[in-house]
């Protein structure tokens, strides 16, 4: 009976979330249209957010490529099929792993950030003091944040994704011996634009949606303690990846990416 | 201010990376371009296409010059296909499409082998000479059939000798 209730305890606290965290995005989009465009603060979490993430998604997906170079060309031998290793590992980058594991960096290296930053000014009660200016929070201070991680995750997930081409053109080119112009146009032959390219780019700015929200609405809600902070990045953390992987699942049943 | 204008430089260049590796990947590894109504579009029937799928390549001499758009049937119920060619080409009105598959088990392309005649096609023609692709299946089929038969004939050429000698 008592694990009946919290179960349907459990439910209702989810889809609260899910509306408050509905509500909030509608006050982010009603904060967008209003003026002043804090344009200086945006750029400011451009670099904080993208230029600051830049050396861990190359060497990320430098060491992507390279794995997938390697573990391509060791399967595809035994079918004397390693003329097509570009197409392997592009389509897997282009297609999944790019946006994806981007989104998971970005979720632990900036988003956890963006939570930690917000919760501190909510228990130093920064919010506040901004609040009895009568200065809206979410103008001020989230706004900047989500929007600039809608805009850096797709830049991001590309440079992932081109980093990763240059790891496979090395581990199958260089240390493999596979012919390079083969690789190239394998590539080149496998990936089309309208679907690969143009979903590849549509799931990162999903994701680069959906890690901005919950980073800062879990950064936004947390409790004024210490405690409350840490938990907050916490769950920014676990939230944000899961989501990530449930939404990359769908939008691949659903659009074919 | 100074350090301000560093950090926009900074940004700026992020952004400018992260554009350069999107437009790297639409336009080089994509294959995306952005082209005109000036495609030279060319039709051509076959009976039998295999696996041509839209979007293959359609070449002369092994260079690619274009690729197929979309494959209909048409009222006779053949195959009807549409190719988008580059504008500058001038093939004669004799040339013949062929649809041949790259390596054994490769990918289906159409070939396009130029004939001799001086008026050239136009866009919208049709190209007339067309042979269909080759059906790997089909070969193996006849090969077999055809192997059987004549092992077919030899026993009945068994046959008849045992029925000579049994007479």
């Amino acid at each position: 009976m008592a694990l009946i209730r919290d179960l349907g305890f459990a439910a209702a606290v989810f889809v609260d979330q899910l509306g408050k965290m509905a509500v909030f995005a509608g006050q982010i989009l009603r904060a967008v249209v209003t003026p002043p465009p804090r344009l200086r603060e945006f750029v400011q979490e451009i670099f904080k957010l993208g230029v600051l993430s830049l050396v861990i998604i190359c060497v990320s997906g430098l060491a992507v490529g390279m794995v997938l170079g390697l573990q391509g060309y060791n399967t595809l031998v035994r079918f004397g099929a390693e003329q097509s290793l570009g197409a392997v590992v592009g389509l897997s980058l282009l297609r999944e792993l790019g946006p994806v594991l981007t989104g998971l960096l970005t979720t632990g290296r900036a988003g956890s950030a963006t939570t930690a930053e917000i919760g501190t000014m909510v228990a130093t009660e920064q919010l506040d003091g901004l609040r009895m200016m009568s200065i809206n929070p979410i103008h001020w201070v989230v706004t900047p944040k989500a929007l600039a991680m809608i805009f850096v995750m797709p830049l991001l997930s590309a440079l992932f994704i081109v980093c990763g081409f240059g790891g496979g053109y090395f581990a199958g080119v260089t240390i493999m011996g596979v012919d390079g112009g083969a690789y190239v146009s394998s590539l080149q032959n496998a990936v089309v634009f309208s679907d690969d390219v143009v979903g590849s780019l549509l799931k990162a700015l999903v994701f680069g949606v959906l890690v901005g929200l919950i980073s800062t609405y879990r950064g936004y809600t947390c409790a004024p303690t210490s405690a409350g902070v840490s938990s907050a990045t916490t769950s920014t953390v676990v939230i944000g990846s899961v989501a990530i992987l449930i939404f990359d699942y769908f939008i691949t049943a659903l659009w074919g990416v | 201010m100074n350090r301000s204008s560093k950090r926009d430089f900074v940004v700026g260049l992020f952004v400018l990376a992260g554009l350069g590796a999107i437009a790297y990947l639409s336009l080089s590894v994509g294959g995306w371009s952005l082209r005109g109504p000036g495609d030279l579009v060319l039709f051509a029937d076959f009976d039998q296409i295999g696996g041509l799928k839209p979007r293959a390549a359609v070449e002369i001499s092994g260079v690619k010059v274009g690729q197929v758009e979309s494959i209909t049937l048409d009222q006779d119920y053949r195959a009807r296909v549409r190719m988008a060619l580059r504008s500058n080409l001038e093939l004669p009105v004799d040339t013949s499409a062929s649809i041949v598959t790259a390596g054994l088990l490769g990918d289906r392309y159409v070939s396009l082998q130029l004939g001799g005649e001086e008026k050239n096609l136009k866009p919208g023609d049709d190209i007339r000479f067309t042979q269909s692709a080759v059906l790997l299946e089909n070969l193996i089929g006849k090969f077999i059939y055809g192997s059987a038969e004549s092992k077919n004939d030899k026993s009945e050429e068994k046959n008849d000798k045992s029925e000579e000698k049994s007479e």
